[in-house]
């Protein structure tokens, strides 16, 4: 018989069988948000309350429609990852399975949208400065 | 199948006699800032594809992101992004192995607090 030590049980990948990619991909992304998040809070703020000609303006112009993308999209994977370890800590079994796999599909359907309406309000404002 | 042999560890402490201390609040804190945040999220992307959508469809996003329940939500949302922000660097400094004493985890504490809340007010005035 083999005597399994606190050490033998944590080498490799240890019970997670991912070691610390989770942790690591959280670590990440937190750097990248926290270099994204004051710049993206000026642009969305004052674009925000301005009337459509306004806020298509702004978000047509390369650098706040690649931010805002950017933001969105590194944020919404931080955010389904996170929700991930809140979910593993409260929920069991197929509960637990339904709702990572929610969190993650939220995520990525408003990546989608984002990225969707950030191309459409670039075209939009593209043929608005064409008409004048 | 060698036995698996598990270790004795404390058990967790109990909720209804725990008592309240400042880093087990601030912790649980970055916990409900960070997934409350969809929210706010939620309503500035609907806000963003309204924008992209139509005039009409706009107006109507418009007047609720606008509206005292948007600015509600903004304002909150502003709250928990600058307290998960703050979290975050507090995490970062943590996992460097630096200030894990309760002294200066406390002080940290007490900063991401008085911090998250200075932020919001300064985001409310400039932005």
């Amino acid at each position: 018989m083999r005597y399994l030590t606190a050490r033998k049980r944590a080498e490799g990948k240890g019970a997670s069988h991912t070691g610390t990619e989770h942790h690591w991909f959280m670590t990440v992304t937190s750097v990248a948000l926290a270099f994204l998040i004051p710049v993206f809070v000026i642009v969305f703020g004052r674009a925000l309350g301005q009337p459509a000609e306004g806020v298509i303006a702004t978000f047509s112009h390369p650098f706040p429609a690649i931010l805002t993308a950017l933001t969105v999209f590194v944020g919404m994977r931080h955010f389904a990852k996170g929700a991930q370890m809140m979910i593993e800590d409260y929920a069991q079994g197929s509960t637990r399975k339904a709702l990572i796999i929610l969190a993650s599909s939220i995520s990525y359907i408003v990546i989608a949208v984002a990225l969707y309406a950030l191309a459409k309000l670039t075209m939009v404002g593209f043929l608005f400065e064409a008409m004048h | 199948m060698a036995e698996v042999k598990r270790v004795e560890r404390p058990l967790s402490p109990h909720l209804q006699i725990y008592r309240p201390q400042l880093t087990s609040f601030t912790s649980i804190l970055t916990r409900i800032t960070g997934n409350a945040l969809i929210v706010g999220v939620l309503l500035a992307v609907w806000w963003l594809l309204a924008a992209a959508t139509s005039p009409a469809y706009f107006e109507l996003a418009n007047a609720v992101a606008t509206s005292w329940f948007g600015d509600l939500i903004f304002t909150l949302s502003a709250w928990a992004l600058w307290y998960h922000y703050l979290a975050g660097l507090r995490h970062l400094y943590f996992d460097a192995g630096k200030g894990l004493d309760i002294e200066t985890a406390e002080k940290l504490g007490m900063g991401m607090i008085v911090g998250s809340v200075v932020l919001t007010i300064i985001t409310l005035i400039l932005v």
